[in-house]
């Protein structure tokens, strides 16, 4: 089992500090409930989902409290039994601080399960269809942070054969320890995930990457492996390096094909799934639970006591944070995710959404506030860093220049966001920042086009109509003075000619009868 | 001599029935250059360029007779799309007031109106739903926010609403030269 598998490194990368013996210490813990869960209905990639409780409802403990309206959507459940208490917006977990709609669920205490659907032990002969739809009432989304439906992601539509499934247990950021802690303490129900994962795409094999500062948790993944007697599945250890755990890294480090631009892993036959999505597949199908709590790393030196914690989806940060000792007299900053992709947030009044793998409270020491940016020296450092080997420097260069077009051509939105070149930079260019910048004003761009489309449809549209009515009303006008033209003049004539032949014949009939009259007279 | 004339006499026939064929095969319908411009026009059809829409603004421009600078809703952007489109020099916005308004909808106070109709038949792109007698109200996905409702409507009970931003369109800001925000270890 252990023998050594031919590892393909991915361009570029970087060797941080990751920081994750303060949190990968202690088991999970469990965290109680707080007085309030606050559910947003947009937890996930695509549409939100729409509430289907009112104000004052009772709900259980896993019943769908927001139905996904599209295809591209999640389901949202409540994640303990209890009364709807309020359906509004609340601030959410985003870098914007705006607030999104919500559904705010008191708990009774209970915590009393709705009725589950039936477990599928029998998932071998089931299916793809079945699996899916399954895994989409339980509004599984990617765990690792992007937050895709998953019932989507696995839906390969029967086009490409998928032959490898990889399982991405890198957990590559500083700090997160959550996936780790999870397949140390739940490495058969991960196995058993591989399996539906496996059945439900198709994929001859699996491999699940995992970076080799996590020794305990591959060593339960392996033993898990032979337990199961799974002969498809294999663990293979890739050296610990920022970015391991991008989705296109990944694949590349393990199968050495790189996923085409603008282009999805299945187009090389390959799906990735991440470690947790995994053990959340195996809950939905083999238990029928749906996603409702998942394992948060808490860490940073502005913590007193950082951890892993069994969180209930829709927690306060706050009441997590204040669970787990409160916040230390260091802290500084609070981050949600990893200090690398993470995003700075507002307050600590936000609920734990389904894809927060991490809360990080951190230092001055830990995250100084970067020094004002200075001119681009064209060293090249983040050329040599970037994972995806784009040119880090030029799109810098067209963002700072608004010029979207161009930054496009330097493939944009190949990038992954994942801070590498910012973190060499000698200038200290915030550079991600300009390139989510970038990112957001071509998408707004994009839908402005699009609505313009739209109302010049609605325009051309309208025109059309009103020429059309007003060449209908003409018409009609037309038609009617040539029916009453028609109609006076014809009558006219007609009468007329009665009238001239109706005196003609009395002027006849008078002469007629004058004539035998006067024959009468003159016979006699 | 006359192979000089006869070739150059030739060869002028043979492109010139070329010319002829090319005008009559490859004849291009309405003017390109129109559309062109009307694509990159946000579509408001407010008027506020003084034509009688984005397409006869966009012809306007095609034939020299308008500038480039008169479209308040598309603001810069359109501007510099259009000065790079037609290769001109992009110049100052005629109305810069108005570019920097906020983007906006109609929004109808539902007990106020009095079912009149009129903003019905000013509505550009049928974004305003009702009937006589009956209360209207604005389709907000489908309204463009060119204000023409506004001056028909007797009650005054159309009112512009400016769109706020929510996570979903939200922008990431320009990035700022002071330190702070930006995100990297």
């Amino acid at each position: 089992m252990a023998e050594q598998k031919t590892i393909w490194p991915f361009h570029g990368g970087l060797h941080l500090d990751d920081h994750k013996q303060a949190s990968n210490r202690h088991p999970v813990q469990l965290l109680p409930l707080p007085t309030r869960l606050v559910l947003p209905l947009q937890q996930h990639i695509g549409q939100p989902a729409e509430s289907i409780v009112q104000v004052g409802d009772t709900v259980k403990k896993g019943q769908i409290v927001a139905r996904a309206p599209d295809y591209v959507s999640a389901p949202v459940h409540a994640s303990t039994s209890g009364r709807v208490v309020e359906i509004g917006t609340m601030p959410i977990a985003h870098p914007s601080g705006l607030s999104d709609t919500c559904i705010v669920i008191e708990p009774d205490g209970d915590d009393c399960w709705d009725d589950l659907p039936e477990p599928m032990a029998d998932f071998m002969q089931r299916s793809a269809a079945d699996l899916r739809e399954r895994i989409r009432w339980a509004g599984i989304v990617g765990l690792g942070g992007a937050a895709f439906p998953t019932a989507v992601k696995v839906n390969t539509g029967g086009q490409t054969a998928i032959d490898t499934l990889v399982i991405n247990a890198a957990e590559c950021e500083p700090y997160i320890t959550c996936d780790d802690l999870l397949m140390r303490e739940h490495a058969e129900d991960v196995i058993d995930g591989v399996a539906v994962l496996r059945h439900v795409i198709g994929a001859r094999q699996c491999l699940i990457g995992i970076e080799d500062n996590k020794p305990e948790a591959a060593s339960a993944l392996r033993q898990a492996i032979v337990d199961k007697g799974d002969h498809e599945t294999e663990v293979v250890m890739v050296p610990t390096l920022y970015p391991s755990g991008g989705e296109k890294q990944l694949i590349k480090l393990l199968t050495g094909r790189e996923v085409p631009s603008n282009g999805l892993p299945a187009a090389i036959g390959v799906l990735c799934q991440n470690v947790a999505t995994t053990v959340a597949v195996a809950d939905a199908v083999l238990r029928g639970r749906p996603l409702i709590d998942r394992i948060v790393t808490l860490s940073g030196q502005g913590i007193n006591a950082p951890g892993n914690f069994r969180v209930t989806v829709g927690t306060p940060i706050d009441f997590l944070i204040a669970q787990a000792g409160g916040y230390s007299d260091r802290v500084n900053q609070l981050l949600l995710g990893g200090p690398m992709m993470g995003f700075g947030l507002h307050t600590d009044q936000v609920p734990v959404t389904k894809a927060a793998n991490c809360v990080l409270a951190l230092s001055h020491e830990e995250a100084p506030s970067p020094p004002a940016e200075r001119p681009c020296i064209r060293c090249g450092e983040c050329v040599k860093v970037c994972p995806a080997q784009l040119l880090p420097q030029q799109m810098f260069w067209h963002a700072r220049a608004h010029d979207f077009d161009r930054i496009q051509e330097y493939h944009l939105f190949d990038c992954i966001e994942c801070g590498c070149c910012a973190y060499v930079c000698p200038a200290d260019i915030p550079l991600v920042h300009y390139y989510r910048y970038a990112k957001t004003e071509i998408w707004t761009q994009e839908r402005e086009r699009e609505k313009s489309d739209l109302a010049r449809r609605r325009h051309d549209a309208r025109q059309a109509r009103l020429e059309r009515l007003e060449q209908e009303r003409k018409s009609r006008l037309r038609k009617k003075k040539e029916a009453l033209e028609k109609k006076s003049g014809g009558d006219n004539a007609d009468s007329k000619k009665a009238a001239i032949q109706a005196a003609m014949k009395r002027v006849a009939d008078k002469k007629a009868a004058q004539q035998s009259a006067a024959q009468e007279s003159g016979s006699d | 001599m006359i192979v000089a004339i006869l070739t150059i006499a030739g060869l002028a026939t043979v492109f010139g029935l070329i010319l002829g064929y090319s005008a009559i095969r490859f004849r291009v319908e309405g003017d390109p250059i129109a559309d062109q411009i009307d694509a990159l026009l946000p579509q408001t059809q407010c008027g506020q360029c003084s034509f009688a829409g984005c397409r006869p603004y966009a012809e306007a421009i095609a034939t020299g007779e308008a500038e480039i600078n008169r479209c308040p809703p598309g603001g810069e952007t359109t501007m510099i799309a259009l000065a790079e489109l037609l290769g001109r020099d992009p110049v100052p916005l005629d109305d810069e007031k108005a570019a920097e308004k906020p983007k906006s909808v109609a929004y109808i106070v539902e007990q106020e109106c009095i079912g009149c109709t009129l903003c019905i038949q000013a509505c550009p792109v049928d974004a305003i739903l009702g009937a006589a007698k009956q209360m209207h109200t604005v389709i907000i996905d489908e309204c463009t926010g060119c204000e023409l409702c506004l001056p028909p409507c007797p009650v005054e009970c159309i009112h512009m609403h400016p769109l706020e931003a929510t996570p979903e369109t939200w922008k990431w800001p320009f990035p700022a030269h002071k330190p702070r925000e930006a995100v990297h270890g």
